[in-house]
């Protein structure tokens, strides 16, 4: 198994995209915390680009790269190996290589400039929401055999985490507006790994004082130190149900 | 040694394999032939398990293939057409099947490496070779780590003259060493001095399973190009 991982690891890293990646975020973050005085300003605007970058080249690589290694995926199934390990080593692999990316490009600057728990939770975020993306990619890449209608899907994938959920949100919140729907609030954040992570980092802030109400609430909530706990929990939750899934449709995908 | 029972794979609605058993023993090499779309290819798969069968189930050396995937050791597999990560050099290529596969073998057989050419080519880039270098590549790999069963998907085809030769001489010889070999091919008259039992399949159906002598005496042709031309056209006839 870690000779497979180590095998997409290599030929991952030496993808011009990843490299690309990686010089695009270290350009974005050393830059904003350069022109920046104020490190906190800095970090959130560091905290939007890497909730709107990090899920969408998550997203689009890993779905690329899996319909790119149809071949290899034929190969490694007809050889004495497992379907489950062939499908985690892709897994693990293009794991290891995104976070690395991500810690060159983000994690880096911000050990340099910016050396704080909120700093860390949000570089702890990105690599979450890093793993959480590619295992929704590898679900809709072992769901969907075309690679156009796969590409697509992951888009829209992206389209919905980051765009539509919160408009929804905001309807659901005008439609209520005359009840108390700061408490489900929280629920319904928890079914998007991308809002988790954006209100976790924001109560760490103290921008979070313009939120009102309903900042209170949430800061009741995500402030504490259970509510951190459980917030983590269902990340990890957000990456082991799409990742099991998809390695059981694997298991059974003729190939 | 390979032993299909009541085997049906239906991708959709079309059922590309309907109801085939069979058995294979060591020692044999037998024909898989049958006209374009009857199902060989997903007959193969299903043995080597990269298509999963929908009813019926394969035994290989009296374990069902479906619970463990160390079988697959004793196959040495050449597709049809080859495909490989393109950005992977033939010796990493090769590198990494060794990985995967060393430490059940340890006797490595680089003839076809070396009849075919291969290695001043080591270096080059999968997606830089032509489709018959690809074709040797896969032929290599499948005789590579001496396998006991081999099973070959059309192995000529988009080869030169030359290395057809070379292959079909390396067929023999592992037959003669007492291993199974399954061979698909459109070019019938190659398979003539190679094969001794034929499987003929028609829409996903195995219509027979025989010694080449036997459907020599059946159709009364010595050729086995004439042969399963008769039988052919018998069928359409029917």
């Amino acid at each position: 198994m870690r000779k497979i991982v180590k095998y997409v690891v290599i030929d991952i890293l030496r993808n011009r995209i990843m490299i690309a990646y990686a010089i695009l975020l270290l350009l974005l973050s050393l830059s904003l915390y350069a022109l920046e005085d104020n490190t906190a300003k800095a970090m959130l605007d560091l905290l939007n680009i890497v909730l709107i970058i990090v899920p969408l080249v998550s997203l689009l690589f890993s779905v690329i790269y899996i319909y790119n290694s149809a071949e290899f995926l034929e190969l490694l199934v007809s050889q004495p190996l497992k379907r489950g390990m062939i499908w985690l080593s892709i897994f693990y692999g293009l794991v290891l290589s995104l976070c690395l990316t991500f810690l060159l490009g983000v994690g880096l600057p911000v050990l340099f400039f910016d050396l704080s728990a909120t700093a860390a939770m949000l570089v702890l975020t990105g690599l979450f929401l890093t793993v959480i993306f590619i295992a929704i990619a590898m679900l809709a890449a072992v769901k969907v055999r075309d690679k156009a209608k796969g590409i697509g899907i992951a888009i829209l994938l992206w389209i919905y985490f980051t765009v539509l959920f919160d408009g929804l949100v905001l309807f659901l919140l005008f439609q209520f507006a005359d009840y108390p729907v700061e408490k489900p609030m929280v629920a319904i954040s928890m079914f998007n790994p991308v809002d988790i992570g954006r209100i976790m980092i924001l109560l760490r802030m103290d921008e979070s004082a313009l939120m009102g109400y309903t900042g209170a609430i949430f800061r009741n909530f995500f402030g504490t130190g259970t509510g951190v706990v459980i917030s983590f929990f269902v990340l990890l939750l957000w990456v082991f149900i799409p990742a099991m899934l998809s390695v059981r449709k694997f298991k059974n995908k003729d190939l | 040694m390979i032993i299909a029972t009541n085997v049906s794979k239906e991708f959709g609605k079309f059922s590309a394999l309907t109801d085939v058993s069979f058995t294979c023993s060591k020692g044999e090499c037998i024909a898989l032939i049958g006209p374009n779309g009857s199902g060989k290819t997903t007959l193969i798969k299903s043995i080597l398990g990269m298509a999963v069968c929908n009813q019926g189930f394969i035994t290989f050396n009296g374990h069902n293939i479906k619970h463990d995937c160390n079988y697959r050791n004793q196959i040495g597999y050449m597709p049809q057409i080859g495909r490989y990560p393109d950005n992977m050099t033939i010796r990493q290529l090769f590198s990494m099947m060794k990985d995967i596969r060393q430490r059940w073998t340890n006797r490595l057989d680089v003839e076809l490496v070396e009849k075919f050419g291969l290695v001043p080519l080591m270096h080059k880039r999968m997606r830089t070779l032509s489709g018959g270098t690809r074709q040797k590549v896969s032929a290599a790999l499948a005789f590579m780590f001496t396998p006991e069963v081999l099973i070959l998907d059309e192995p000529t085809a988009g080869l030169d003259p030359l290395s057809a030769e070379i292959l079909k001489e390396k067929i023999a010889t592992v037959h003669q060493q007492g291993k199974l070999v399954l061979i698909t091919s459109h070019i019938l008259s190659e398979l003539d001095e190679l094969v001794t039992q034929v499987i003929y399949m028609q829409e996903g159906r195995l219509l027979f399973h025989k010694t080449i002598s036997q459907l020599r005496e059946d159709t009364g042709q010595l050729k086995l190009s004439k042969a399963i031309a008769s039988v052919m056209r018998k069928e359409t006839a029917i």
